[in-house]
């Protein structure tokens, strides 16, 4: 098993790429390359991620700066919210027909 | 047989149409399958920049100069998407490269003939970059994560490459004799290693049946080429251009019915290294490899310096 960004045998450290559509908008995740450092992650991610206006704006962060919920438990992580349909407006449904409720 | 449980959960996202992540337990097979793939198509994307490269400080105008500066650079974007997605399989850029560079990993047979005349322009965007969409456009549903994320972003890219290709085609179509003949002559060359692009017919295919049930492949190889001939036909008769194939045969709802038998020879000669340009192509990528090592050697120094700085601070 791999974690991406811990791999001794690249040369080069994996950098997560998030562009910013436009003002307003949430950075987003777009995908990943190896860069050397910083500021070429930022040039290279220019160039492969935004080549048609994609973005106003770019983050790059270092993969291994990246923690994450263990997938093997994620069943029982993500356990709380299962059977609480009631945290949802669907849920009151006594309500349906009055206007701005 | 026993069937472990991560096994059992990897069968049931398959079987859900789900999608494998990086971290997810996958199969051998499964990974190897994906590597050998996703690398051989990333391969494709960057030897692929080569037969119009060739093209473009001889393009006729400057429009068609940065246009096609534009689509070989895409093709460069493709290639690191693929690689990226390969990497997240645990194999290494390095790996991948020095297996091209070395002849063992394979890219498509399709970038091993020349491009002599500006007219191979318009017959790649519209014959090998349509058969590349063809085949892409399921691939954008692989149930391998990275890999289907990746094809729609290349998909995306992927149609201005046909339509310029056809505009191409369209022009010389418009202009003199010399220039149509120019334009036949150029589909007449393409047309059938494009179709091979769709890899050999099902019943000679071995391994399409566990990429199909591993939802990574969702068509078969004949299935594909008869749809990409499909969509030549009314295309070829806007261009008033003939597609090089006597045997050509479609039923009232434009559906293949008849077509002549492919030369699968030719195909096999390509693929073990003897098309027209297979040495080149390599000798071309290695040269380029090597001369940009330098390049590669001082950013790393450079960061490696940044960073005893940063600590030295």
């Amino acid at each position: 098993m791999t974690t991406p960004g811990a791999d001794e045998n690249e040369a080069w450290p994996l950098w997560e790429v998030f562009v910013r559509a436009n003002r307003g908008l949430s950075h987003v995740h777009v995908g990943s390359l190896h860069a050397p450092d910083a500021d070429l992650a930022i040039r290279n991610a220019r160039d492969v991620y935004t080549r048609r206006n994609e973005g106003v704006s770019i983050w790059v962060v270092p993969a291994e700066a990246i923690t994450t919920s263990d997938p093997d438990a994620r069943d029982a992580f993500f356990e709380s919210p299962a059977g609480k349909n009631y945290r949802h407006a669907r849920y009151y449904d006594k309500a349906e027909g009055v206007k701005h409720l | 047989m026993d069937t472990t449980v991560e096994q059992q959960r990897f069968d049931e996202l398959i079987a859900a149409d789900s999608r494998i992540e990086p971290r997810d337990w996958m199969p051998e097979a499964y990974r190897k399958t994906l590597v050998r793939q996703i690398s051989q198509h990333a391969h494709s994307e960057i030897i692929g920049m080569q037969p119009e490269a060739n093209w473009i400080t001889r393009a006729p105008s400057l429009k068609r100069k940065a246009i096609l500066m534009a689509k070989v650079q895409d093709e460069a974007g493709h290639g690191l998407y693929l690689y990226s997605a390969a990497q997240t399989l645990g194999v290494t850029r390095d790996a991948m490269t020095e297996a091209l560079l070395a002849g063992k990993a394979r890219y498509s047979s399709i970038f091993n003939y020349p491009t002599p005349t500006w007219a191979d322009m318009g017959a790649i965007g519209w014959l090998v970059d349509g058969a590349a969409i063809c085949n892409q456009v399921p691939l954008c549903r692989a149930s391998y994560g990275p890999y289907g994320r990746a094809m729609v972003r290349i998909c995306k890219e992927e149609s201005f490459h046909q339509r310029q290709g056809f505009e191409i085609l369209l022009e010389l179509m418009n202009g003199t004799d010399a220039q149509r003949e120019m334009a036949q002559d150029a589909v007449n060359r393409w047309y059938w290693p494009s179709l091979m692009m769709f890899g050999p017919p099902d019943d000679d295919s071995p391994n399409s049946a566990q990429s199909m049930a591993w939802n990574i492949k969702r068509f078969s190889n004949d299935e594909l080429r008869n749809r990409f001939v499909e969509m030549l036909v009314p295309q070829a008769a806007v261009l008033g251009i003939t597609l090089p194939d006597p045997e050509l045969r479609l039923d009232a709802d434009g559906k293949v019915v008849a077509m002549s038998e492919i030369d699968w020879t030719e195909f096999h000669e390509v693929l073990a290294g003897n098309g027209p340009c297979n040495a080149q192509r390599i000798q071309h990528r290695r040269q380029a490899h090597e001369d940009g090592a330098w390049v590669r050697e001082a950013a790393a120094a450079y960061a490696a310096k940044q960073r005893t700085a940063e600590k030295a601070a």
